[in-house]
C-alpha cells in the first residue's frame, strides 16, 4: 500500500496527516504513536510549504524481520534544500523565524529520521515509526 | 466552520473542534480578541478536549491568543488536554506559555472565577 498526497497549500498538510492517522490506526498503532505520526507528517508538510512551496508527502506501510510492521513517510520537494544540516536539526534554529522544533521535534517522535537533501535541488526526509521493535 | 463563543458570567468559552484549519485557527483567534473587547470578559477557556493534535503552528496560535488576551487584560485557561495531545507536545518541544490548563472545564472556570474575585 502506497498513498501520496501532493502538497500545495497548508489544508494539503491537515490532509496528508489525517491520512498518515488513518493509515497508522489501521496497521495497529497505538493512539499515542497515531499522533507521533500525524504530528511529523504535519511538521514536514509545512516546511514543504514554507520553504519549498510545494511537494509531496509518500506514505507506505512496512514489513519487517519476522512479524514487526511499520509506517514509512517521505515528504519530498524541489526546494531550495537545507544548506546547514546540522544547524536545522538544532532545537530552536529556524530561518523563519519558526519555533525551530519541526525538525528536531520530528526526530523525537519517530524511530527512524534521515535527510537526504542537495542546494538548489530538494529535499527529502524519511520516517519509520515501527509496530514493535526499533530497527536502526 | 464558525466557532462559537460563549459567554457565561465574566468568561468566555471557546471548544475547539477536532481537526480545525489553519484559516479557521486564525479566524478564531480574531474572534476572541473582538469578543474579548466587546464583552470586557477577564477571563478566557479554551476547551481543546476533542483536538487530536496540537503542532508547532497550533501551539504557536494557542501562545498568540493567550499572550493577546493578557496584553488586553484578560487570563486564559486551557481545559481537557488529552494524553496523546500532551505527550506529543512535550516530545515536539512546545510549550504552552503564560496559560493555566485544567483537566475539566469546570476546574478551569473555576479557576478564572477565583482569579477575578482574588480568592
Ligand atoms: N523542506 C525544507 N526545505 C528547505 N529548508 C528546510 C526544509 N525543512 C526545514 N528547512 C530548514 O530547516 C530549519 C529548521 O526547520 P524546523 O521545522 O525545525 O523549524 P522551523 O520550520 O524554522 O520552525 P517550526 O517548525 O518550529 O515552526 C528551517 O528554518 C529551514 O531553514
Ligand atoms: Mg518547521
Amino acid at each position: 500500500m502506497q498513498e501520496t498526497i501532493q502538497i500545495l497549500s497548508e489544508a494539503d498538510a491537515i490532509v496528508a496527516r489525517q491520512r498518515g492517522r488513518e493509515i497508522a490506526r489501521t496497521l495497529g498503532f497505538s493512539i499515542v504513536d497515531q499522533t507521533r505520526i500525524a504530528i511529523s507528517i504535519s511538521e514536514l508538510a509545512r516546511n514543504i510549504i514554507l520553504y519549498a512551496g510545494t511537494g509531496e508527502v509518500l506514505i507506505t506501510d512496512l514489513v519487517a524481520g519476522y512479524d514487526d510492521i511499520g509506517i514509512e513517510v517521505i515528504a519530498a520537494d524541489n526546494g531550495p534544500g537545507i544548506s546547514d544540516l546540522n544547524l536545522a536539526l538544532v532545537d530552536g534554529y529556524s530561518t523563519s523565524n519558526g519555533l525551530g522544533m519541526g525538525l528536531p521535534g520530528t526526530k523525537r517522535l519517530m524511530d527512524e529520521f534521515s535527510i537526504d537533501t542537495t542546494p538548489g535541488v530538494g529535499t527529502r526526509i524519511t520516517i519509520r515509526k515501527w509496530l514493535h521493535s526499533r530497527h536502526f | 466552520m464558525q466557532v462559537p463563543i460563549l459567554r457565561m458570567n465574566d468568561v468566555l468559552i471557546v471548544t475547539l473542534g477536532e481537526d480545525i484549519t489553519d484559516e479557521e485557527a486564525i479566524s478564531i483567534k480574531h474572534d476572541i480578541l473582538v469578543r474579548i473587547k466587546e464583552t470586557e470578559c477577564e477571563g478566557l477557556l479554551i476547551d481543546i478536549s476533542v483536538v487530536d493534535l496540537i503542532d508547532s503552528f497550533m501551539g504557536r496560535v494557542l501562545n498568540e491568543i493567550a499572550e493577546m488576551a493578557r496584553l488586553m487584560g484578560s487570563r486564559t485557561a486551557i481545559t481537557g488536554m488529552s494524553p496523546q495531545v500532551a505527550i506529543t507536545m512535550v516530545e515536539l518541544g512546545l510549550k504552552l506559555e503564560g496559560v493555566y490548563t485544567a483537566l475539566t472545564v469546570e476546574r478551569g472556570f473555576e479557576w478564572l472565577k477565583n482569579q477575578k474575585t482574588g480568592a
